[in-house]
């Protein structure tokens, strides 16, 4: 079994992150407004993913056997969108049009407009599905490509992924690494207070799964699962990761009740740049 | 050729065939395979053939992903799923992601005879129709469909194909000697007295239609929509500026289907006297296709009685001005 966290540097990791989390926090301010919790909650996994993971080349963003990536959840597209404009899919000044007159950045991501995007996502429940099909289509290609989605927690009330996981489970998708941002918060509640997921690794093991539990924003757990779940054979992977939404400013951790479609003004912008150690002139 | 023929096999056929000359065309199944007439090319081509179980939505999607990944998917239900059931995936993940899956929906409104009501859908064109850019295809006849496949194979987008499974109530398109022309309208009798506009399963009646007609001494012109959206506008209005008065037929709510998007054209190009046969806002009972056929009004008598409203209609028109 191939573990990369040999030569995991954790520190350049949590710079990145912390670097992408006010890129995010950013583009929803330069708006004014955006879906700011749920893309707070996800950043570690998209820097590992991208950092360590992903096989893709910006320069050719349609690279015929490259690793895919679905957001899911595609109401945490102003994360990825941070995470594909540092990688170089874009440059850095789309980030300031987010959701603006005539954007190739949409609240939630288009296969259509954004370089580095696979799939439209937004109608919760559709992007493991649409995650499935890839897995199915590089097993069909023999191409070794791996297909990487996130669902969110909420997401998972959804039937239609578990159709799609009982599908994966079935086919036995060893190419389908999936994540549940597991922020524990739904738009009106508390998931348990709401509608309860858990056992949730349980749930996934029954449906054919290979399940791992970390803390979502260790980027060195995540990356240890990642590593584990790339060296299995025969199931698709779940790792759910335990996240909180908002995480890492101050002003979005305080309203985790209510961080899902926020106002961010500039004083705020101001909090987070002091917080995240960035510069307020970028 | 396929006169005897049913439609879902026709299809297979078709499909087995670009499976043999491209190895990107796939067909996703949710447990209407059998139904659809698709188990012995599951059997035959299981690398191929995808069978997701009953899960409709699953299969849209799936779809939309390996389409994504440059393959050529069919996806195959019953109308009312494939319409009503999953409208948000077909939406979402095919059609506004722009992904090129053929959408088969079979037995659609009165052919779905005994399985009844719930399986009727009287809804499905209105839907498809009004998704963005979303091609409705709904072929005749097994041999119309044949020689339309090469170009629903070809076009690199979304398409609803709203099939009859079964063999055609009749044939119009076994001649060697027609083409299939994408989008454009057949016009299957010439006739200056009326158009009858049809669809699917009432092409036939419309046919019976104007032979009632032509014993009454009226001449109706019947014009095949085969391809709903994009709708060939020039034919409509081509062939109403010559008669004058039109009949829409089709296995359809009478709302947002054929004849809604004839009457849209007409609207806008030609305002023309209409009168429209289809379902009058309501469900079917259960029963075999062609007594409903006549129980809702749907027949040859009832379209030609209706056309002989419109060229009332036509008349009255004609004194007013």
């Amino acid at each position: 079994m191939t573990v990369c966290t040999e030569t995991i540097d954790r520190a350049a990791l949590e710079a990145k992150c912390r670097e992408i989390r006010l890129a995010t926090v950013r583009e929803i301010a330069d708006l004014g407004v955006g879906h700011a919790g749920g893309s707070m909650s996800i950043i570690e996994v998209l820097v590992v993913l991208y950092e360590r993971h992903m096989r893709v080349d910006p320069a050719d963003p349609k690279k015929p056997g490259r690793d895919r990536f679905v957001l899911s959840k595609g109401h945490s597209g102003p994360a990825l969108y941070a995470v594909l404009a540092d990688k170089g899919f874009f440059g850095p000044s789309w980030l300031k049009t987010l959701n603006r007159p005539g954007t190739r950045l949409p609240s939630h991501p288009d296969v259509r407009l954004t370089p580095g995007v696979d799939m439209t996502t937004g109608s919760l429940g559709q992007g493991l599905s649409c995650a499935v099909g890839i897995a199915i289509g590089s097993k069909l290609r023999r191409d070794g490509a791996r297909v990487y989605a996130i669902i969110g927690d909420g997401e998972s009330d959804e039937g239609q992924i578990w159709e799609a996981a009982m599908l994966a489970g079935n086919q036995g998708l060893d190419n389908l690494i999936a994540f549940t941002d597991y922020n524990h918060m739904m738009i009106d509640g508390e998931t348990h207070d709401i509608m309860n997921l858990d056992p949730l690794p349980d749930k996934w093991q029954a449906f054919g799964w290979r399940t791992w539990v970390v803390d979502g924003h260790d980027v060195v757990a995540i990356d240890a699962a990642i590593g584990e779940a790339k060296a299995t054979s025969g199931k698709p992977c779940m790792i759910i990761m335990n996240t909180m939404k908002g995480k890492g400013v101050s002003f979005l951790e305080a309203t985790r009740l209510n961080n899902h479609n926020v106002t961010i003004t500039a004083d705020q912008l101001a909090v987070a740049v002091a917080e995240l150690g960035g510069a307020d002139n970028v | 050729m396929y006169e005897k023929t049913e439609m879902r096999a026709v299809m297979a056929s078709m499909v087995e065939q670009a499976m043999d000359a491209d190895d990107s065309v796939i067909i996703v199944d949710a447990d209407l395979a059998r139904a659809n007439g698709n188990l012995a090319l599951h059997a035959k081509r299981p690398d191929r053939c995808l069978n997701v179980g009953v899960a409709e939505s699953n299969m849209a999607s799936v779809a939309a992903g390996l389409a994504s990944y440059g393959f050529k998917p069919f996806i195959y239900t019953f109308a009312p799923f494939a319409a009503r059931r999953i409208c948000d995936q077909v939406t979402i993940s095919i059609v506004y992601a722009g992904m090129n899956v053929k959408i088969v929906g079979t037995d659609a409104g009165l052919s779905a005879g005994l399985n009844g009501g719930t399986h009727m859908t009287m809804e499905d064109i209105a839907i498809m129709r009004s998704l963005p850019g979303l091609v409705v295809f709904e072929p005749t006849d097994g041999d119309q469909l044949a020689k339309a496949f090469p170009h629903i194979l070809a076009y690199d987008g979304p398409m609803y194909i709203r099939l009859h499974r079964k063999p055609a109530p009749a044939t119009f398109f076994a001649g060697a000697d027609y083409r299939f022309r994408p989008g454009q309208a057949d016009v299957l009798r010439t006739g200056a007295d009326v158009t009858l506009f049809a669809s699917g399963i009432e092409v036939k009646e419309a046919m019976v239609a104007a032979d009632l007609l032509a014993a009454d001494g009226i001449a109706a012109e019947v014009v095949n929509i085969h391809t709903i959206k994009p709708l060939d506008v020039d034919a409509v209005v081509r062939s109403v500026t010559k008669t004058g008065c039109a009949v829409t037929c089709e296995n359809h709510n009478i709302y947002g289907g054929m004849g809604s998007a004839v009457a849209e054209a007409l609207a806008a190009n030609r305002p023309t006297p209409i009168e429209f046969i289809g379902m009058k806002d309501a469900f079917s009972e259960v029963g075999l296709m062609n007594p409903l056929i006549k129980k809702y009004g749907m027949d040859g008598e009832a379209i030609a009685t209706a056309a002989k409203r419109a060229i009332g209609r036509k008349r009255n028109n004609a004194v007013l001005v």
